[in-house]
């Protein structure tokens, strides 16, 4: 547990849940990243501007930690390639199929106590709890 | 414009609470979901910080007749679960547990030097394209019977 950073992670969920409130308190949207990202690509969805522009704030923000705080980790890229392809695959596969992710169901879902997405987050969690397990443990430590 | 505004600057925020949190770090991701390897709860409490905030917040913000500046409150139903929003989550937690990326902190994370969150990305694309194909396979045959 020594890598266990209980303030920067309280006080960058509380920005999460902050974000969420306020797109939903002025622009009447939820924070699903996956939903706003697939709004974002279609060619000819309506009300497209501003989910390319919370986009490029996603970037934007990552960007602007980043580079005024200065790396605070090593980002791993040495990660299999057919792996993260497949992991990547099963995501938007998953969330798509699934109406939202992390975000979504997680963050804001649970916020409206919505039990839609309650039983999202509780599935996707303990899926990828055993995900892991088993990537790690059982078919020695791949990743 | 109002709308257009608040949008980049809550995708700002949005951006730099998931790196703060170290979201934005796959190997911190999958530190957490190891819970019998060396485990990290500090994604517990990104997640507790999160949803402590949403469940003071949306109740009261959705009892407002609409939003600062838009028509109305676009949110999904919250009753009916079914096998497709459980299936697509467990196909999601596959996906997030190999990998310990989900779709907000790959974009985030696209300027930090690693092709990893931008290879991410493209897959997401392909796998949605594919659930798409799928379901108008599935209603289609929904239809014939």
């Amino acid at each position: 547990m020594e890598n266990f950073t209980p303030f920067s992670a309280l006080l960058g969920g509380v920005l999460l849940g902050t974000s969420a409130t306020l797109l939903l308190w002025m622009n009447g949207q939820i924070a699903g990243i996956s939903g706003i990202f697939r709004g974002a690509i279609k060619m000819r969805a309506p009300d497209r501007l501003w989910r390319i522009l919370f986009l490029v704030g996603l970037v934007c923000g990552g960007a602007l930690w980043w580079q005024l705080m200065g790396p605070s980790f090593i980002p791993r890229d040495d990660f299999p390639l057919p792996l993260l392809i497949i992991a990547g695959i099963l995501v938007g596969f998953g969330s798509r199929i699934g109406n939202g992710c992390t975000s979504g169901h997680g963050v804001c879902g649970l916020g409206r106590t919505s039990g839609r997405s309650a039983a999202s987050t509780a599935t996707f969690f303990s899926i990828a709890l055993a995900t892991t397990f088993i990537v790690r443990h059982l078919l020695g430590g791949i990743s | 414009m109002k709308r257009q505004i608040v949008a980049l600057l809550t995708g700002i925020l949005f951006g730099i609470g998931l790196s703060i949190s170290q979201m934005v770090n796959p190997e911190k991701v999958l530190a957490f979901l190891d819970i019998v390897g060396n485990w990290d709860p500090s994604l517990a409490l990104v997640m507790g910080g999160a949803v402590g905030v949403t469940l003071l917040t949306f109740r009261r913000v959705l009892r407002l007749p609409k939003p600062l500046f838009a028509s109305r409150f676009e949110v999904p139903g919250t009753d009916g679960i079914d096998a497709q929003l459980l299936t697509g989550a467990a196909i999601f937690g596959v996906g997030w547990g190999i990998s310990g990326y989900c779709p907000g902190p790959a974009i985030a994370s696209l300027t930090f030097g690693s092709a990893e969150p931008a290879i991410f990305i493209v897959a997401f694309i392909i796998g949605n394209a594919i659930a798409i194909r799928w379901q108008a396979i599935n209603s289609e045959l929904i239809a014939q019977h």
